[in-house]
């Protein structure tokens, strides 16, 4: 025991420089994020791309909010407007949920299992270069995409790529191009960040350290990266089978030599469906963080909470057709997945009824992290179960297409993962910078930007029920369409006070926020043993470990975890 | 950046090589992307609409497999020799296998030739071309890495590069070298034996 | 509140007669008038008034009067055809069951952030009990959702073969839809009749006496989607793919519909124009439809123009050489139809005037080019087109 005793002493230390700062120079700092493979480094440049291209992809929702905000809009042109949609729907996805995926991981991952680094730093860090190489070729689309003909631009076929709308004859020029290469280029990054993080959880894991004493942050981080490894290639297949149609003629989804449009969609959502829990599992991770330290009780039904996640990992990869529903499937396709998408619930469930578990008979402490767990908690209900009602494939016979479905999703990407992506933020932040954000700004961010989403998506479902479609540049009044479109569009406006009151949070708590030390939310794991920000080599011994929250152990020496587990 | 960095008393805490981790998991996602590509083939049997269908021209690929299959026996043979210690045995054998793999290059290039100029199968001709040199393709773009990395190998030994706790990334190359000869196994399967008798 | 004009069958439809009639301020009367009416009907049919009481009082559409009463607002549980009815009876008790359990697990959310808050001093940092777990609780909230999602499957299996195996009667009338960029083909195989954008179907005004319509879906160029909700659920129109759904509109009138796949830059206005009819009145149309074109002498300038100017390489005009294009729509009853340009426009003067001098400022991206036509040849074939009655 006394390594942990001499650990513990280090933790006590003063504030050490932050990254760069001891170069003292910008163009110093700029080298040192440009050559780093220091997996903190390579989080926070992760989590900064993450946050450019939301701030991005989020003036394209505003744009296209503003668009629609009123029947027969005229704020942009149809073209620009299937441009907009296209590249909001990629960017968000790929640029900004995988990227803080694969940030938050990458920063977190070894620190909680008490490891130096990633197990492959270099590849880490070509991970991560890919990943930004492959944003900017999309948006170079902007500008290289015309050509010589004038044609083109930002890809304008949807972000899931319809066939054969992406055939040559249908989408003249590059535009689809850029959307598939530079997929393909931050696929390659994202297949070998998940397989850097996959080695490291299973052979860096500190002394003590079994599968079932792991955080569960790193559980969903190793169901993710499992994900990532089998379900991403599936688009690089498809990618690769469109981009030879489009230069060499091949005719894989050419429908007019018997190829099978219905086989793109196939392909897609064999990634599509796996991708969207990608998406959602670290966001998992981080609630089952959050609420115990802020319920000031250990995650209620750890096993159970791995056993279903692990569930749901597996069970998504055969629920891929229900966005398919309605392609014209066989009744016995049909149901099949249905059946599956119904039976996907049930672990999905259980895992929100242990969160309430937690909460239940706890002390909870509402700080800016916790808050936004709990909106996450009820939006998370709200976006399961409009998902069960549409895994009921005759609901989304209807539905399917429809606002209902966009509604659908932003509930669970925003009210979801976006608001696990603040929790993180506000509890992580003083680890990473070792300073506190700002309370009553966290505040403000969270109200502002709960009454925007509500706003938001709340009166899409509404739409949807009514009859509207996506992806239409513009509606004629007399739909009963025209209120909740307004509504939805004044709340983008309170979404975006909500991120300017957040990025200036950011930056302002990083000179001025309160010194944070090294444990300020009286944590158990083990990345608040270390200072903060914590060293480049992490820890200055590796820690042993014995249970599930070592850091409850050596504060309750008469009552550790391991007595009782 | 290994377990090196324990303590002495931490003796009974073992967890996986990386590098095995690691090639497993390269061998797992790779597979993924066979299979997709593997599907498109067989969903597309009896699909084009226009000849040449693949009853027509396809032959089965006795030298082709020869070569490869026969470079998995004999990169065994190479790894056992390294672990005897007898580096020429190590260097002979690697060297066969890494000629076995430029062979089935060869041999490939061959048939696509033979294919494109005298039967008239192109990738854009119909979906069993597309198919078919995609997924073959895909195929034999592996086993050029894999040639790549023997030879690497191979002349990083002979230039005495090589030392004897390298064996395990050795073992590695060997695995990634037979996982491609497995897939090859189901090319044939889908491609020479399926496909070309219906 | 009168009752609407309702085939009989339906006892509902008073109430949803009426609720087609509300206009906001009358809200709040009728949602008391629905409640006195729930409690007067037996309990199975009370979970229909629950949702009307809900839902119904969303903007609803005008009530369906006369046959050309206009269906713009569709409520997908306002289904006024047998297959969307299929569907409402599922969606509502979905709905339902989904309604419930977000009450009860959202309840004892907000019940626990409440209870459960941190009481006492700041610096009180003593903790509460510490629980692991509970094999027994696991068990007891995995098994009811289990249930529920077994009552769900069975739902949707009953659902589906309900819907996918429809056993027509006789006199179904077969529709083939062929989905454009951005335009809809429409031929009545049965009738020998080709024409465009707006279906003509026949009501089926007793459940006893149905007359369904059977629609293939194919595509002549890239995916489109057809949708109006309160006729049934949507379904791709796919190349390639042939796809067949059915529709028994029980209810006059004009239903307005989407196109729910994006196609390119005029995918919002690909509309769908359905318009429900007396069989008398749809008889009559069939019989006009399959009429030559009107030849009317004084028009002959512009039916030259209309040639010369390579019109009739794209559009179809039944009887007129040189008129036999198929890339866009047919235009032999042109005047037949209430709309232009697939719905983007009302079929008047000052829009024909204006699409023939430009279809780009009406529908920007639609692939009738700008056919720089001069003024005396706008005039000539506007006066023609007006004549294709």
């Amino acid at each position: 025991m006394a390594d942990q005793t001499t650990t513990l002493d280090v933790g006590t230390q003063q504030l050490p420089a932050r990254p760069g700062q001891e170069r003292g120079t910008l163009t110093g700092w700029i080298q040192d994020l440009v050559y780093t493979v220091d997996h903190k480094k390579l989080g926070i440049l992760y989590v900064g791309t993450a946050l450019l291209f939301l701030v991005l992809g989020g003036i394209m929702a505003m744009l296209i909010r503003a668009q629609l905000a009123f029947p027969n809009g005229h704020v942009v042109t149809p073209q620009t407007f299937n441009r907009l949609i296209t590249m909001h729907g990629t960017v968000m996805i790929f640029w900004v949920a995988m990227p803080l995926a694969f940030g938050m991981a990458n920063y977190l991952v070894p620190l909680m299992i008490g490891a130096r680094d990633m197990a492959f730093p270099r590849l880490n860090a070509f991970s991560f270069w890919l990943t930004f190489f492959g944003g900017c070729l999309l948006f170079f689309s902007y500008v290289g995409a015309p050509g010589l003909y004038g044609s083109g631009s930002a890809p304008a076929v949807a972000w899931m790529a319809i066939a054969p709308l992406t055939s040559r004859a249908f989408s003249v020029g590059p535009s689809t191009d850029y959307w598939s290469l530079s997929l393909l280029v931050t696929g390659i990054g994202s297949v070998t960040g998940a397989l850097n993080i996959m080695v490291t959880i299973f052979c860096y894991r500190t002394k003590g350290m079994t599968l079932s004493r792991m955080p569960l942050f790193v559980w969903m981080t190793v169901t993710t990266m499992f994900l990532v490894l089998v379900f991403l290639p599936p688009l690089s297949a498809a990618q690769i089978m469109l981009t030879l149609q489009r230069y060499l003629g091949a005719k894989f989804f050419d429908t007019q030599a018997g190829g099978s449009a219905i086989l793109w969609q196939h392909f897609f959502w064999i990634f599509g469906h796996p991708e969207v829990y990608i998406l959602v599992l670290p966001a998992f991770g981080v609630i089952s963080e959050v609420v115990p330290v802020f319920s000031r009780k250990p995650i209620f039904g750890y096993p159970m909470m791995v056993a279903a996640s692990v569930l749901i990992g597996l069970i998504s990869a055969g629920v891929w057709a229900h966005h398919m529903f309605t392609v014209g499937l066989t009744a016995f396709g049909v149901t099949f997945f249905g059946v599956a998408t119904l039976m996907i619930s049930v672990p999905t469930g259980i895992k929100i009824f242990n969160w309430l578990a937690t909460i239940y008979g706890g002390k909870i402490r509402l700080e800016v992290p916790m808050v936004f767990a709990i909106a996450f908690l009820f939006q998370f209900l709200i976006a399961g179960l409009t998902g069960v009602m549409l895994g009921v494939a005759p609901f989304d016979w209807q539905l399917n297409d429809s606002y209902f479905v966009i509604a659908h999703f932003h509930y669970v990407i925003v009210g979801g993962i976006l608001f696990a992506v603040f929790a993180f933020f506000y509890y992580w932040y003083p680890k990473v910078f070792g300073r506190m954000l700002d309370k009553k700004l966290g505040f403000w961010h969270f109200w502002l930007f709960t009454i925007g989403f509500h706003l938001t998506f709340d009166p899409q479902h509404f739409a949807g029920i009514l009859g509207m479609p996506r992806r239409i540049y513009t509606y004629h009044p007399g739909r009963g369409w025209e209120l909740w479109n307004f509504i939805s569009s004044v709340g983008g406006i309170f979404q975006a006070l909500g991120i300017i009151f957040f990025v200036y949070n950011l930056i302002w708590s990083a000179r001025k926020g309160k010194v944070a030390g090294d444990d300020p939310w009286d944590a158990w794991t083990l990345e608040w043993m270390t200072t903060s920000p914590p060293a480049d080599y992490n820890f200055e011994r590796l820690p042993e470990i014995r249970s599930r929250r070592p850091l409850w152990d050596l504060k309750h020496p008469d009552d550790p975890d391991w007595k009782f587990e | 950046m290994s377990s090196e960095t324990l303590t002495a008393q931490e003796t009974d805490w073992v967890l996986p090589s990386p590098r095995k981790v690691a090639m497993i998991f390269v061998i797992l996602t790779e597979s993924a992307l066979f299979t997709i590509f593997v599907v498109a083939y067989l969903f597309y049997i009896g699909k084009s609409l226009v000849p040449p269908y693949p009853h027509q021209v396809l032959h089965f690929p006795w030298l082709g497999s020869i070569l490869l299959f026969g470079s998995s026996g004999t990169i065994i043979v190479s790894e056992n020799h390294l672990k005897k210690g007898s580096i020429s045995g190590f260097h002979l054998w690697w060297g066969i296998t890494f000629a076995a793999g430029v062979g089935f290059l060869l041999w490939t290039i061959n048939e696509w030739m033979h294919l494109i100029y005298q039967e008239g199968l192109t990738i854009s001709t119909n979906l069993f071309g597309s198919t078919f040199y995609s997924l073959v393709g895909l195929h034999a773009s592996h086993v050029l890495v894999g040639a790549f990395l023997l030879g690497l190998i191979l002349f990083m030994s002979l230039t005495g590069r090589i030392r004897h706790y390298h064996h395990e990334h050795i073992e590695m190359i060997s695995w990634y070298w037979h996982f491609v000869d497995c897939v090859w196994l189901v090319v044939i399967t889908v491609v020479y034996i399926i496909s070309a008798s219906s | 509140m009168k009752a609407a004009h309702h085939p009989a069958g339906r006892d509902t439809d008073v109430i949803e007669g009426t609720s087609r009639n509300v206009q906001w301020p009358n809200c709040l009367f009728l949602l008391i008038l629905r409640i006195c009416s729930a409690l007067k009907y037996g309990r199975e049919k009370l979970i229909r008034r629950v949702f009307l009481l809900i839902i119904g009082t969303l903007p609803g559409n005008l009530g369906a009067q006369p046959a050309d009463q206009v269906h713009a607002v569709q409520n997908i549980f306002h289904p006024l055809s047998k297959p969307a009815e299929i569907l409402d009876d599922t969606a509502r008790l979905v709905l339902l069951i989904c309604l419930v359990i977000f009450l009860i697990v959202g309840g004892l959310l907000l019940y626990s952030v409440v209870r459960f808050r941190h009481r006492g001093a700041e610096d009180d940092t003593s903790e509460p009990s510490q629980v692991y777990g509970s094999n027994a609780i696991e068990l007891a909230w995995t098994i009811p959702p289990i249930l529920i999602v077994i009552v769900l499957v069975l739902i949707t299996a009953r659902t589906v073969g309900e819907i996918s195996n429809p056993q027509f009667s006789k006199n179904v009338v077969q529709l083939r839809v062929i989905g454009h960029r951005f335009w809809w083909e429409l031929q009545y195989p049965d009738y020998g009749v080709t024409a465009a954008n707006e279906i003509h179907v026949p009501v089926s005004y007793l459940p006893s006496t149905p007359r369904p319509i059977q629609m293939t879906l194919d595509s002549a160029d890239v995916a489109h989607g057809f949708w109006v909700p309160e006729l049934n659920g949507k379904l791709w129109v796919v190349p390639n793919h042939r796809n067949m759904m059915w529709i028994q509109p029980s209810v006059l009138g004009i239903y307005l519909g989407n196109c729910t796949v994006l196609c390119g830059d005029q995918h919002a206005n690909m509309l769908i124009r359905v318009i429900v009819e007396p069989p008398e009145d749809f008889e009559k149309w069939i019989a006009g439809q399959k009429a030559p074109a009107v030849a009317d002498p004084s028009v002959e300038d512009g039916r030259r123009e209309f040639i010369e100017n390579s019109c009739g390489t794209c559009h179809q005009i039944a009887g007129t050489p040189g008129a036999n294009g198929v890339f866009g729509p047919d235009l032999t009853h042109f005047m037949s139809r209430q709309t232009l340009g697939s719905g983007v426009a009302d079929n008047n003067d000052e829009n024909l005037r204006s699409w023939l001098r430009d279809p780009q400022v009406l529908k920007p991206g639609c692939l009738m080019p700008n056919m720089k036509l001069d003024d005396k040849e706008v005039d000539l074939i506007f006066a023609y087109l007006k004549t294709l009655k």
